[in-house]
């Protein structure tokens, strides 16, 4: 069972994850160095696949190479790239080596990378992706064979409460919840009030008994920031009055401010809210705002006094 | 008449629902929306990047196929089953069936067949159960190792 299964099956307190930053080259010092930054304040990390549709080293590769240098992996699996036979490859490929929890995405489309030329792929949707994963842990593949020792999978995905239409998405999160995630990392969003009815809707729903809820916040550090998420990363929407307060707090050091208590409300109010089980953290920052965040909220391994760093599992 | 019937849905559905003859047609389930024309080809649901203003990622001068699926569903001019459907999870795409008519598939009950372990079966559990002969077993998947790379 991974750490993170037991932390949200336990539920003593909020579990934190956060976003691996993408790696293209340097060795493995470079997964070490961001590793390390990581370890102290963090459950576990998500290990990422091509995000917005940019190349960088495998999501197979980056979680295993996390679990040397002790952090929990999630490793990311998106639709776009891969038919279903690669999908699963990488699944049984990654258990191998202990990768356990996988996150299951459809992935934003090739049109939001650098190469909008290539082919996207689609051979799966999500939702079927998360039941063939959940398959793979049952002990066969989509065509039925079996596979004699099946790895031990922690199978989540990804929903976003705050893209349209908002009334399907609770009915949407019941559905992977059926085909079996077990954790689902909310998208980046803006709208608290957004957030509040998704997981009132959950949870009335039943969908948290079966299913873990962990919103996400981003760390940022100018209205820049704010405004190329809003424009350019598909699904993210910021209300212009939350830009226009980050940019008019004054000076660069003061924006840097105003953003982190922004990101520090979102968060507060993420976490109070019944039927939340942690938060995951995306850091663009990279000043020990992270740090900072997790000792302002009180969070994650570095507080609990139970708990071993990420990853160092006691067996 | 088999080899016309492709060529007659087409000409009936293209105009109507931009079909994509799939060969698996599943359009009374999405609101009468093809899910086909979705750009990411996703059959439950609407992906995380649908815009603020309910028009699609990829092309955002449509409007996302399934924010308009989903307020079809609820139309009154539908049967009342339709809408229950609605959240129904879909199979992954038979590509073989690409081209192919779904009138036929749905007569056959073609487009019903999909993989022992989408039905949570191993082959051997799954050939147990009555009327499982129309699944083919690929035999090729347990000659030695090698044997067709
Ligand atoms: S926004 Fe809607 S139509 Fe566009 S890719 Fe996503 S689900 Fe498909």
């Amino acid at each position: 069972m991974s750490r993170l299964s037991e932390l949200l099956a336990c539920s003593e307190r909020p579990v934190v994850t956060a976003e691996f930053p993408s790696i293209d080259g340097g060795g493995l010092e470079e997964l070490e160095k961001a590793a390390d930054e990581l370890r102290p304040f963090v459950d576990a990390v998500n290990a990422t696949d091509n995000p917005s549709a940019h190349a960088h080293a495998s999501n197979t590769s980056v979680a295993i190479g996390m679990m040397q240098f002790g952090l929990e992996p999630i490793m990311q699996v998106v639709c776009r790239d891969k038919n279903r036979i690669a999908m699963q490859a990488d699944v049984i490929g990654a258990s191998l080596f202990g990768v356990e929890n996988v996150a299951c995405l459809t992935g934003d489309d090739v049109t939001a990378g650098d190469e909008p030329e290539a082919r996207r792929v689609f051979d799966l949707d999500s939702t079927q992706l998360i039941k063939v994963a959940s398959g793979l842990a049952e002990g066969h593949y989509l065509s039925g064979r079996a596979i004699k020792q099946p790895p031990a999978l922690f199978v989540g995905a990804v929903e976003n409460p705050f893209a349209p239409p908002l009334d399907y998405r609770v009915l949407r999160a019941l559905k992977k919840a059926e085909a079996g995630a077990r954790f689902l990392q909310l998208q980046i969003g803006y709208y608290p009030e957004r957030l509040e009815a998704f997981v009132r809707g959950c949870v009335e729903a039943g969908l948290t008994s079966t299913t873990a809820l962990i919103p996400t916040v981003v760390l940022t550090k100018s209205a820049k920031a704010l405004s190329f998420m809003d424009k350019s990363v598909p699904g993210i929407s910021i209300p212009a009055d939350m830009i226009a307060r980050v940019a008019g707090a004054g000076d660069k050091d003061a924006i840097a401010e105003e953003s982190y208590q922004l990101t520090l409300e979102l968060s507060r109010h993420a976490l109070s809210l019944p039927g939340v089980s942690g938060i995951h953290l995306t850091d663009f920052r990279h000043d020990g705002s992270l740090e900072r965040l997790v000792r302002d909220l009180g969070i994650g391994p570095a507080f609990d006094p139970m708990a071993t760093v990420a990853g160092t599992t006691t067996g | 008449m088999p080899k016309l019937l492709p060529l007659i849905e087409h000409a009936v559905k293209k105009p109507v629902w931009d079909c994509r003859m799939c060969g698996q047609c599943v359009l009374h389930s999405t609101g009468m929306t093809c899910p086909m024309t979705c750009p990411k080809t996703l059959r439950n649901g609407p992906c995380g990047g649908v815009r603020e203003d309910g028009n699609c990622e990829v092309k955002p001068e449509m409007r996302c196929v399934w924010v308009k699926a989903e307020q079809r569903s609820h139309s009154p001019a539908n049967p009342h089953h339709w809408e229950e459907e609605f959240n129904d999870l879909r199979p992954p795409v038979d590509n073989r069936l690409q081209g192919t008519s779904s009138w036929v598939n749905l007569v056959t009950k073609r487009d019903r067949r999909t993989p022992a372990g989408w039905q949570g079966l191993s082959r051997e559990q799954h050939s147990a159960v009555p009327g499982a002969s129309m699944v083919e077993v690929d035999e090729v998947a347990s000659l030695p190792i090698g044997f067709h790379s």
